[in-house]
């Protein structure tokens, strides 16, 4: 069911405080913007209007981040980052296959959790985006020029990757911490020696505004709890992150019950500037680990695998300074800053009342030693100390906050299904709203960053579950999203829509920073794949015992060479096609018969590579499978099959010229 | 130095400019192609909105069996520009003898080449138009593909707009130019 245990633990409970709460209803009844003057006039974008953001939302378990415009909830694309896609040929044809590589070999999957844009200054630049591997620990880039993954790095010393990728202020790191404690380095040991074996880890990956840079520049060894999520300071915060963990009961079986009794977990604040210092200063321990970094190359738009194989690791208990614990009530999930950098709001997901953390005061508490303890060295700040404010009963379940840019700050409520506006001043509760159902995390347009864009004018709730809100599709139903305007005292459902996989999180941008850098062809003078043929003079076909391999070009509305001889059952056919389009819109797909991973779809002036294997003798054909012009039907061709024994040579041809090996 | 001696030479110079911008543009619009696709015909060359223009036409144009324009086998190309060279020196030199006669006879050579340069692209265009491959994919029984010279015509699913681009000043300046530094002349001036 749903990728998250605690959503489906806390659903259950929900039902339970379903009647403590009658002020849900209100305007907010289920007709939704029906019940509005204007919201359809809102969402309405006219055919041939455009949207005024870009929304990037994560497939949870599809593994892909999908493209939303708003206002209008219209999809534009799905990007594949973790998974296979047949479509694209992602993680299927040549140039891809090494941006699914791990440590634990190809891995065509993973749960796609939080997507965060790159920053400078604070401020989303859309240069990138960034996206976790939940499960088999990893951080994506996503270029935002062309709407690709590029870059892959994995993160080793770690049980999965959730508090990630929440990058610092000028993106000079991005962030992950394990999400479940393993030992480290991994060993055989008993699972019950927890409290004894068990670690986490936070981790800094460097290299987020460099393609081609990403590693991983320290890892901090700390105490054996689950880390949830995190959010990097900014403003007068810059130079810290912010990690919420549960369990520091530190129980290894039935953790519902045993990592909820404490009355506080901790948010781990973690001083990276200092850390900085001591790794300048040696003090971190090389530890031999296996990992890998793929990088997408543009010019030769092919991507390659780096093993590594060592990692630095400082040990929290051993270099004071570096991290604290902020007491927060009850199993904090999500933790976020407020766009100065002052408020750090800590959702205890257990709790009844929501936390708010002072900055200021967390600095003066370190520089008083106000400890009410240590753990392992890491020192425990005084609740009381710290704290700038609670809301008092804003409803139940707490997960995410995010943050207009007039004061005010929104945090979701799992259990109560409901997304409440309240003051960071006087922290009441100024609105609220419901969501159809079961919110998890929400986002306001740069409500992450330093600054909201145009202060906030619309949030976006992303729900785990919409039961009864869209024609029923069998037993599995989508999840949703759904759009509030915020620019009023009042919060307005304008819009729900359906989404792709289920959305941990989404960031969303002005259209106007990303539309005009929009890549539309790829000049072939710039393409310098290892088997391009700029032009249909260069196609050619080599054979190398039984490995063939085909340079073939795609124009409107043929491919060169269209017809294929001499091929031989057992052979590897490697098929590298360079669409010769200079079009913008243009692409040409290739589909060979019997393919048994997947089509290319070839972008103009781009070149992809299938393998194919050939395994009786005939004649097999392949055809375009985009519908690229008005004689798109007729773009097809086909390959003659031999015996594995048979003495035909290689010949090929397009019209009357026939080419011979 | 007198001012008709002036103008003359600043005509005969300004000719020179015909290489910093197109002469004709021929734009082909339809509702597929937002903002049209634009080819530009220059003294030296023919370029397009993008620099994939050029070949993006190349495939339309194969569809009704167009021949490929191809820049490098259009010989006007090559000679065009030498003789703009050669009119402008010429021009220079007739400026400098200060002969009135010269003159207006560098005016009307100006502009016979001009319109024989004219006449020329036309028969460009009628080429392309009408000589049409046998074996064209699209074959419509009466129809040419010849756009207009000057103005705008419906050819299948493109409306073709012909009009002079900038670079077309530079041949009237020089006339005008001449013109006028020819009747300062007859004035005494």
């Amino acid at each position: 069911m749903k990728s998250n245990s605690i959503f489906s633990f806390l659903f259950i409970i929900s039902s339970l405080f379903v009647f403590t709460r009658c002020n849900n209803g209100g305007n907010g009844s289920s007709t939704g913007a029906l019940g509005s003057s204007n919201a359809a006039e809102k969402v309405y974008v006219a055919p041939g209007e455009k949207d005024t953001y870009y929304a990037f939302m994560s497939g949870g378990f599809s593994g892909q981040v999908s493209v939303y415009g708003l206002p209008s909830g219209r999809l534009f694309k799905v990007i594949p980052v973790y998974s296979q896609d047949a479509e694209k040929a992602y993680g299927y044809n040549e140039e891809t296959k090494p941006m699914l590589m791990t440590s634990f070999g190809f891995i065509p999957w993973d749960d796609s959790h939080h997507p965060k844009l790159s920053q400078t200054n604070g401020i989303h630049d859309g240069n990138f985006l960034f996206i976790n591997g939940n499960n088999t620990p990893r951080v994506a880039r996503i270029d935002l020029t062309t709407f690709e993954t590029t870059e892959i790095i994995e993160i080793p010393n770690s049980g999965g990757s959730h508090a990630s990728p929440y990058p610092t202020e000028n993106t000079e790191y991005l962030v992950a911490s394990t999400r479940f404690s393993v030992p480290i380095p991994q060993k055989d040991v008993p699972i019950d020696s927890y409290k004894e074996n068990f670690k986490g880890t936070f981790t800094f990956i460097s290299g987020g505004q460099e393609p081609g840079k990403m590693d991983i520049a320290f890892q901090i060894l700390v105490p054996g709890y689950d880390y949830d999520l995190a959010h990097s300071g900014k403003g007068v915060s810059h130079g810290w992150t912010f990690f919420t963990s549960y369990n520091v009961e530190e129980e290894n079986t039935l953790l519902e019950k045993r990592a909820s009794q404490y009355d506080k977990d901790y948010i781990a604040a973690v001083n990276w500037k200092k850390a900085e210092e001591y790794i300048a200063q040696g003090k971190f321990k090389e530890m031999p680990a296996t990992y890998y970094h793929n990088y997408y190359d543009e010019h030769t738009q092919s991507a390659s695998s780096e093993i590594k194989k060592s990692v630095k690791v400082l040990n929290a208990s051993e270099c004071p300074g570096v991290v604290y614990y902020l007491p927060t009530p009850k199993s904090p999930h999500g933790v976020d800053v407020s766009p100065t950098g002052e408020f750090i709001v800590g959702s205890g997901k257990l709790s009844a009342n929501l936390t708010v953390h002072s900055f200021e005061k967390m600095i003066a508490a370190i520089e008083a030693k106000n400890f009410d303890k240590e753990i392992d060295g890491i020192p425990v700040l005084n609740y009381e100390a710290i704290l700038a404010g609670v809301v008092q009963q804003p409803g139940l379940g707490p997960l995410h906050t995010e943050f207009d840019g007039r004061g005010n700050a929104y945090t979701s409520f799992f259990i109560t299904s409901e997304v409440v506006k309240w003051s960071l001043s006087t922290y009441e509760v100024l609105d609220r709203q419901p969501t159809y159902y079961s919110v998890g995390h929400l986002m306001i347009p740069g409500g992450g960053s330093k600054q909201p864009w145009n202060d906030g004018e619309y949030l976006l709730a992303l729900n785990k579950i919409t039961k009864d809100r869209f024609l029923p599709t069998g037993p599995e139903l989508a999840q949703s999203a759904q759009l509030f305007d915020i620019s009023g005292d009042k919060m307005e459902l304008l819009l729900d829509f359906p989404t792709v996989g289920e959305p941990h999180y989404a960031q969303a941008i002005p259209a106007s920073v990303l539309e005009e850098r929009q890549v539309k062809t790829t000049p072939l003078e710039d393409n310098h794949h290892e088997y391009v043929a700029r032009r249909e003079a260069e196609t050619k076909i080599e054979r190398n015992g039984n490995v063939v391999h085909v340079w073939m070009t795609t124009i409107r509305s043929h491919f060169a060479p269209d017809n294929i001889e001499g091929i031989k059952v057992g052979d590897e056919v490697y098929f590298h096609v360079t669409n010769l389009e200079q079009d913008w819109d243009v692409p040409h797909g290739f589909a060979m018969m019997g393919a048994r991973n997947s089509e290319l779809l070839i972008m103009p002036g781009q070149t992809e590579s299938l393998v194919w294997y050939p395994q009786t003798e005939g004649v097999f054909p392949f055809y375009c499978s985009d519908f690229c012009s008005a004689l798109h039907q007729e773009m097809q061709g086909y390959v003659r099959v031999s015996a594995k024994n048979s003495n035909m040579k290689l010949s090929w041809s397009m019209g009357d010229e026939v080419f011979h090996e | 130095m007198k001012i008709s001696k002036i103008i003359f030479l600043i005509g005969s110079l300004s000719l020179l400019l015909i290489f910093i911008a197109p002469i004709w543009s021929i734009t082909l619009e339809a509702p597929q192609y937002p903002g049209g696709v634009t080819l530009f015909i220059w003294v030296n060359k023919i370029s397009g909105d993008t620099p994939g223009t050029l070949q993006n036409i190349n495939i339309l144009n194969h569809y009704i069996g167009m021949k490929y324009i191809e820049p490098e086998s259009i010989p006007e190309l090559k000679y065009f520009p030498m003789v703009v060279i050669g009119m402008s020196a010429l021009g220079l030199l007739a400026g400098f003898l200060n002969n009135e006669k010269l003159w207006i006879a560098w005016v009307v050579l100006l502009i016979i080449l001009g319109a024989l340069g004219i006449y020329d692209f036309y028969l460009w265009e009628y080429d392309y138009g009408h000589n049409l491959a046998e074996d064209a994919p699209i074959k419509i029984p009466g129809m040419a593909y010849q756009p207009p010279l000057f103005g705008s015509k419906m050819l299948l699913n493109f409306n073709a707009i012909s009009y002079p681009h900038t670079g077309s000043i530079f041949i009237a300046l020089p006339i005008i130019f001449g013109i006028i530094a020819s009747y300062l002349k007859r004035k005494g001036k």
